[in-house]
């Protein structure tokens, strides 16, 4: 099936049944994109190691905004959730009614009635900025049918003691599911937001899912972001998280990947003011047949930044991983400090992984450095333990604990920590 | 409590330990000694279970149990305890959460319920006293920065919380100064009973004036050459391993 053809319809459909709105002219300009670059294959240097291909190649339901019972989200919610604002996305629109806002300052607003309100200019000089580093027709695709998005508004100064829970709910309960929720947020000056983002597949359908969030963080202002991802073996995503720090700022990232079928990650952090800081976290415990492909760009584009970037995983049985990140530091980016690092562990004579650190440094005074590593469990500490009385299967289950303890250590709300701790020891039941 | 029986194991081919006769009955202290490559660190890796030695001969009971037949956590849980020559860090595990899985689990084989954490937290409180061990040191990843005496004496303070029936020591004396010796020492000391054995490799004879052995065994190419009391301990450090070595090699000739 040509997949161009077959989007074609969905988006003259789409682009026709909307009354006119800002995001047309977006909307026209990125299926363009999309026809011209395709979905990518393994052929792309970038998706060697993924094969999407196929997944953006079923026939899937386009449906409207479907209908969800709120009582079904009851069980989904994440710890913590009574002290924390929540957005839901059911197959990628964004539902009000099921959505939960606590905290006066926070705006939440549907994209296209923000692309025409006080906050055109922010939405037209943000959105899409995300394509500029990812040229393929998956970015492309998301912008091509954004509809049902939101743009989220931190306002000046405000700092949010409630963080934001954004659910992305994938309701395969009966055809299976093709989601792309879209997202916009703004953390205004001396603003200070904490999000955590989840995924849930309903059903035994496959679920779908491609997403692009774009964030924007300003002058002195502060991002925490979360990722958890623990869904069903049927549910396959490619999941972007663009950042772009405008103002001198601090943002940092976790990003948990556990089960899944093929689940992409493209972590994007565009340092474009002096002075910036930000800290890339990664954890993906993988087991079964299930492949994680963390992708992540840091660009340098003005001098005197920081940035420190650790991953690690742990691959089981036949799970598949996949690590590059990229550096870019440009010209003028003198005292430039970088650091990253991609550390693996395979259980199993079945489990790889690929990983490849890349670095673009144009500026000559700077301080830059990577290294991976793939190995497995420590013998001798595994014996330390059994000869205390400690079984191999505990062992074995303590030692990889303690491998994912630091980036745990970043995960800054307490109810998700004990959350995503939980959910490791469950991966571990051998 | 242990009789080993003609004991031969190696690693990659190469025969470490020829032929091992040794009886450790309960309420004894057993030192042995020997020069650099004797085998005295196999023969406690071997007893604790390490498997990347082979055994080639012999039998070990323990405790009436066929003990190169257990896994490690099974020895241990039987009632072995190896105190580590060189103990592992292991950043990421923090050393209450460690030595609270231990216990319980030795618990668990023993088909006991296990500690709650109040009992856990009362029963650490004790050991740490008896052993005059700091708070700090717990609250810590295991063995992360600590320095050797450190590491040592959370080796007996491990040793305190598992109880077990015979303590393999070895060369728990090196790397550390006299006051560190002291203090790992006197935790040995006040754990030691009639119900219980010590088993100390050792390669000076210093160790020895705190704690006392009973018996002191040489281990010479794989085997015990020569056995006797603590005397034998204070001979040896006057006149070194070469008296024994010259003895064994004439005997081997003839």
């Amino acid at each position: 099936m040509n997949s161009v053809e077959y989007y074609k319809d969905h988006f003259e459909q789409l682009q026709s049944s909307e009354k006119a709105d800002e995001l047309k002219a977006i909307r026209e300009k990125a299926f363009n994109a999309f026809s011209k670059w395709g979905i990518p294959t393994t052929k792309h240097e970038e998706w060697k190691y993924t094969r999407v291909s196929s997944l953006f190649n079923k026939p899937y339901q386009f449906s409207g905004s479907p209908v969800f019972d709120a009582k079904e989200l009851d069980s989904m919610r994440l710890p913590g959730y009574e002290q924390a604002n929540e957005l839901v996305f059911v197959n990628g629109f964004f539902s009000l009614s099921l959505s939960k806002i606590i905290s006066k300052n926070l705006n939440v607003i549907p994209l296209e009635l923000a692309a025409s309100g006080e906050y055109k200019e922010i939405i037209s000089a943000n959105l899409g900025h995300s394509s500029n580093y990812l040229k393929d027709g998956i970015n492309a695709l998301n912008t091509a049918f954004v509809n049902g998005g939101v743009f989220v508004h931190i306002p000046k100064g405000k700092v949010m003691e409630h963080p934001l829970y954004i659910y992305n709910i994938a309701d395969a309960a009966g055809d299976s599911v093709f989601a792309q929720p879209r997202c916009l947020v703004h953390v205004a000056e001396n603003a200070q937001l904490q999000i955590v983002e989840t995924y849930i597949t309903m059903g035994t359908a496959e679920s779908f899912t491609n997403q692009v969030m774009e964030i924007v963080v300003a002058e002195n202002a502060l991002l925490e972001y979360y990722k958890i991802q623990n869904d069903v073996a049927n549910a396959s995503q490619v999941s972007t998280t663009h950042i772009r720090q405008i103002g001198k700022s601090y943002v940092h990232t976790v990003v948990v990947s556990l089960n899944g079928g093929i689940v992409r990650n493209n972590l994007n952090m565009v340092m474009e003011a002096e002075r910036c800081e930000s800290h890339l976290y990664g954890l993906y415990f993988q087991k079964g047949r299930s492949h994680i492909d963390n992708h992540t760009i840091v660009d340098n584009v003005k001098p005197n930044c920081f940035s420190n970037e650790l991953y690690k995983g742990v691959l089981n049985d036949e799970a598949t991983g996949v690590f590059n990140g990229k550096i870019f530091v440009r010209q003028q980016a003198q005292k430039t400090n970088a650091y990253q690092s991609n550390k693996n562990i395979l259980l199993s004579d079945n489990a790889s992984v690929n990983t490849k650190p890349q670095l673009e440094i144009y500026a000559d005074d700077v301080k830059c450095s990577h290294g991976c590593t793939v190995g497995q469990l420590d013998e001798d500490a595994l014996f330390y333990l059994r000869s205390r009385g400690i079984t191999e299967k505990s062992a074995y289950s303590m030692l990889v604990q303690a491998f994912a303890a630091d980036i745990l250590e970043h995960v800054k709300p307490a109810p998700i920590k004990g959350y995503i701790e939980q959910l490791i020891a469950g991966q571990l039941v051998f | 409590m242990l009789k080993i029986h003609n004991l031969r194991a190696g690693i990659e081919g190469r025969e470490i330990l020829n032929g091992i006769n040794l009886e450790i009955k309960a309420g004894e202290v057993h030192a042995i000694m020997g020069p650099n490559g004797s085998g005295k660190s196999t023969l406690a890796s071997v007893l604790a279970g390490k498997q990347n030695y082979e055994i080639t001969g012999g039998t070990v009971e323990f405790l009436g149990k066929d003990l190169l037949e257990l896994s490690p956590e099974a020895r241990a849980a039987e009632g072995l305890f190896l105190a580590f020559q060189y103990p592992i860090e292991i950043p990421g595990l923090s050393t209450t959460n460690f030595i609270k899985t231990a216990v319980n689990e030795v618990r668990k084989y023993h088909g006991k319920e296990p500690l709650d954490a109040v009992s856990f937290l009362k029963m650490m409180k004790q050991k740490m006293a008896l052993m005059n061990i700091d708070q700090s040191l717990l609250s810590r990843p295991l063995n992360e920065g600590f320095s050797g005496g450190e590491k040592k004496r959370n080796e007996i303070f491990q040793m305190a919380m598992l109880e077990p029936k015979l303590a393999i020591l070895d060369e728990t004396d090196s790397g550390l100064d006299i006051d560190a010796i002291r203090v790992v020492s006197n935790g040995v000391n006040k754990l030691k009973n009639k119900d219980n054995a010590v088993l100390m490799v050792t390669h000076y004879q210093r160790l020895l004036d705190y704690i006392v052995p009973d018996f002191v065994h040489v281990l010479y190419k794989g085997r015990i050459v020569k056995s006797g009391t603590k005397e034998l301990a204070l001979e040896l450090e006057e006149r070194g391993y070469d008296f024994i070595k010259s003895e064994v090699d004439v005997e081997q000739e003839a």
